[in-house]
């Protein structure tokens, strides 16, 4: 099989697993998987930056809470429909994620890393100081009314399913698109070689700036839906805690690959799951995972898959 | 911008007056440089005269501190590095760097599919063609980082061919290379010779004196001499400088 | 009150702020300096400092005084021996590559926090302050304990600025920044110097901790914000340079009180961290550091 027709059978199967999973689960791990899924788009869109150009973003949260925010205010506060709610939590994070990236691709490694933690906190101080319409850390509620996107009413578990899982169906075509296209490449060259990236010809600034406002537009879009299918939209979803998790679960499912953002998001949603039944010192474990990923595994689970046994895994 | 050019329609490349300084040293200093289409030429001089500094400025790596650069009759000094690329010239590293962790075929083909952006078709053949050019085209499907140092310099070669450009610029190709594939990088440069111009840094003169049509000696950031391979064999200061000591 | 005292509290209050901001952020500044690596922990080494405060006093139990003296070398100690060891057991194997040490340094605040939060509780608890002596101007009264916190805080930034400069030590350290190679290949054993550097900044942050934890409160979230200045006065201040560090917390402290007499200090932290983040962007080197060529 070559190695394209293996991709198409790996991502097509997985769709269609996820979609079986959708009518035999019971409500409990069905509610979680749907959650996962939109949180795994998330982390796909941090992947395209972090796992494919190389790029250590410490304040993805900012991107993910345009997009919640960009769609809960106007609904609550412009009566915006869902569709049009949700069109502009995207373009919300569309022009963060271009603002940010035209000034954060001035500095690279560390300083890239705190300074686009920084744009982050400032995202998250700005929700408190708005707190007159963001409700701060309280947050608000998004009426089930308004939770209907064409015809369909999303706060019913099955649509919010299906939903959940045609926005990660969506996204991971676009991903695997953009990651086999000759521009997804250029980005993998620059992760690999900058200078000689650039010494090839290639524009490495242009390069760098789409990768943010492609990442950040995912991540923003993955807010949108977030908030829209779970009827809520609050500050600690803007937190520093918030840009941990997608690099946490990129680590853990594998940086540079396709599936492994869903990989590690469902590993660490149940690990979290189950543990925080146990302590409320959860975040325990997230930081121990930290730990021992950066030291062991820089790989990630698909990671290691993809060196020891399938080196076609985009 | 046309003055500059005009001045030497055959010219692919021209420098005025190119200068550089690092805090208080002076690495290079106004250099006035002519390299016509098609030649090869060799640029010498020892250790520290300020060869990587000039090739640097020449494709913007390097911003110069003063003077100009002319390529293709048009004047480019204020181009970034990839724009200047993309005009056709392309630049091998004098310490080997390639994508370490990608196969042959994906190092070489990033090099061609810049230039074949609208001809996704023609892209394989063209990087068969330029690995098969360096005798790597069996490794094709091997990863970089498992390849020898000699290997390893002659795949970057090959990503300077993939790119089919008007000028290359090989910073010190030879080093480190055995003798039997120094035999091999001569064969190919004199494959390539009258098709592509060539700007060649090189510590090896029996490499310089073989393939140079045209040779440069750089010394102090300076323009010690410059001649063909037999008066610059010959000339005096170049041996006191440079070969007598070498 | 009029604008004169006023002023004058507010500096006050100002100072006590620089003193401790100071000694937390030379901290951050010296591992940074010394090691290039970004400790995202240090608030935590800093919180651990106040809890640890809480527990020695707690449990020593006679008059606050003597409590608080033992707190002052048992925190810090504790502090640089476990950050200390977490060098040896993590940052060593990651060879100090700063993006990784950011990462796992990420992993150990969180480890750090959640093990305080499991065994000290959610609370905020009070320290008692070693001696409650108050002094009084013609129109309030101010507590003398902060203007001893105040002369610690000198005193200390006066030991950290004698051991670099006039210690064997200082001459090591700073051997080992400016060429970690040359420094291996002189016979320095950098990796134990490197397990000490990360171990005396964690102990400064633990060491302002203590200070300030009978003014404020120990808690396990206390950390995140002496970190967030920490970042703040280190990156103006110019990264890894002690005397930049000492002034700009010393313009931070002070400026902090006062920027909150005019804005509400939720808008007050937004226009620090922006100015952090537009600082790294248009002037790498810091406000008062040299621009590189």
């Amino acid at each position: 099989m070559s190695d394209i027709r293996k991709s198409l059978v790996l991502h097509g199967g997985l769709i269609a697993l996820l979609l079986l999973l959708g009518f035999v689960l019971p409500a409990y791990h069905h509610g979680n998987l749907a959650r996962v899924m939109v949180l795994a788009v998330y982390a796909m869109g941090y992947n395209v930056l972090f796992g494919y150009t190389g790029l250590l973003s410490l304040g993805h949260a900012m991107f993910f809470a345009a997009g919640m925010y960009g769609m809960g205010l106007t609904i609550q506060h412009l009566g915006f429909s869902a569709e049009a709610a949700l069109l502009s939590g995207v373009v919300a994070a569309f022009l963060l994620s271009t603002v940010v990236g035209l000034l954060a691709l001035r500095t690279t490694g560390v300083a890239f890393m705190i300074v686009t933690l920084m744009f982050a906190q400032t995202g998250y101080l700005v929700v408190l100081y708005f707190g007159e319409w963001t409700r701060g850390d309280e947050g608000f509620v998004i009426q089930k009314a308004s939770r209907v996107i064409a015809g369909i009413d999303v706060s019913d578990p099955a649509n919010r399913y299906l939903t959940a899982l045609a926005l990660f169906a969506v996204c991971l075509w676009i991903i695997l698109k953009l990651v086999q296209a000759p521009f997804g490449k250029v980005l993998i060259a620059i992760r690999e070689n900058e200078d000689r990236a650039r010494m090839l010809g290639y524009d490495i600034f242009r390069h760098k700036l789409v990768a943010v406002i492609v990442s950040g537009t995912i991540s923003g879009t993955a807010g949108a839906f977030y908030g829209l299918l779970f009827g809520y939209a609050g500050a600690s979803f803007a937190t520093v805690q918030y840009s941990i998790f997608p690099l946490l679960w990129v680590l853990l499912g594998g940086a540079g690959t396709v599936t492994g953002p869903l990989v590690g998001a469902l590993f660490m949603f149940y690990l979290i799951d189950i543990t925080s039944g146990l302590t409320s010192a959860y975040m325990l474990f997230a930081g121990v995972a930290l730990v021992l990923l950066t030291l062991f595994a820089r790989q990630g689970l698909v990671g290691e898959i993809r060196r020891r046994f399938a080196p076609w895994l985009p | 911008m046309a003055a500059l050019g005009s001045t030497a329609p055959n010219n692919l490349l021209t420098t005025q007056g190119l200068s550089r300084n690092f805090g208080g040293l002076q690495a290079v200093s106004n250099v006035n440089f002519d390299l016509p289409e098609g030649q090869v030429r060799a640029l010498i001089g020892p250790n520290g005269a300020g060869k990587t500094t000039f090739v640097g400025m020449l494709c913007g790596r390097i911003s110069a501190s003063a003077g100009r650069v002319a390529f293709l009759g048009e004047d480019v000094t204020l181009l970034p590095a990839h724009k200047r690329i993309s005009r056709g010239m392309a630049y091998t590293f004098q310490i080997t760097s390639i994508f370490g962790r990608l196969s042959l075929r994906e190092n070489v083909a990033l090099a061609v599919r810049r230039r074949l952006a609208g001809h996704p078709d023609q892209v394989q053949g063209e990087v068969e063609s330029a690995l098969s050019r360096v005798g790597l085209l069996d490794r094709a499907d091997q990863i970089a980082d498992d390849l020898s140092y000699g290997h390893q310099r002659l795949l970057e070669i090959a990503m300077g061919l993939g790119q089919k450009p008007r000028l290359l610029i090989l910073d010190e190709p030879t080093q480190g290379l055995a003798d039997s594939e120094i035999a091999d990088f001569k064969n190919l440069i004199r494959s390539m010779a009258g098709q592509t111009t060539i700007l060649l840094i090189e510590h090896n003169m029996d490499v310089v004196m073989e393939m140079a049509d045209f040779i440069t000696v750089l010394n102090f950031g300076e323009i010690l001499a410059e001649g063909s391979p037999e008066q610059i064999h010959a000339n005096a200061d170049v041996q006191a400088a440079y070969l007598g000591t070498g | 009150m009029d604008f004169g005292p006023y002023l004058l509290l507010a500096s006050l209050e100002g100072a006590v702020q620089s003193a401790v901001l100071a000694l937390t952020a030379v901290g951050l500044s010296l591992v940074f300096g010394t090691m290039r690596v970004v400790n995202v922990a240090h608030g935590e080494f800093f919180m651990l400092g106040a809890v640890l405060a809480w527990w020695v006093t707690t449990f020593v139990g006679l008059h606050p005084a003597v409590g608080f003296i033992v707190a002052l070398v048992v925190a810090p100690l504790a502090a640089g021996v476990i950050a200390a060891a977490a060098d040896l057991t993590v940052l060593k194997r990651l060879k100090y590559d700063p993006e990784s040490t950011i990462v796992a340094t990420i992993g150990i605040l969180y480890i750090i926090q959640q093990v305080v939060l499991m065994t000290y509780g959610p609370d905020a608890r009070p320290v008692q302050a070693p001696f409650s002596h108050r002094f009084y101007t013609p129109w309030f009264g101010y507590s003398s304990y902060k203007l001893f916190v105040i002369g610690m805080a000198i005193l200390l930034l006066l030991g950290v600025w004698a051991l670099m400069a006039k210690t064997r030590i200082g001459l090591i350290l700073r051997a080992t920044q400016l060429d970690r190679e040359m420094a291996q290949a002189f016979g320095i054993p950098v990796e134990r110097v490197y397990a000490i550097v990360f171990g005396l900044g964690a102990a400064l942050a633990a060491m302002a901790a203590v200070l300030i934890v009978p003014i404020q409160q120990a808690h396990y979230l206390m950390g995140g914000d002496p970190l967030l200045l920490s970042f703040i006065v280190v990156i103006i201040g110019g990264l890894g340079s002690l005397m930049g560090t000492v002034v700009a917390a010393v313009l931070i402290g002070m400026s902090d009180g006062i920027i909150s007499v005019f804005f509400t200090p939720t808008l007050a932290k937004i226009l620090a961290t922006l100015l952090v983040a537009f600082v790294l962007i248009f002037r790498p080197n810091g406000l008062f550091g040299k621009r590189s060529s």
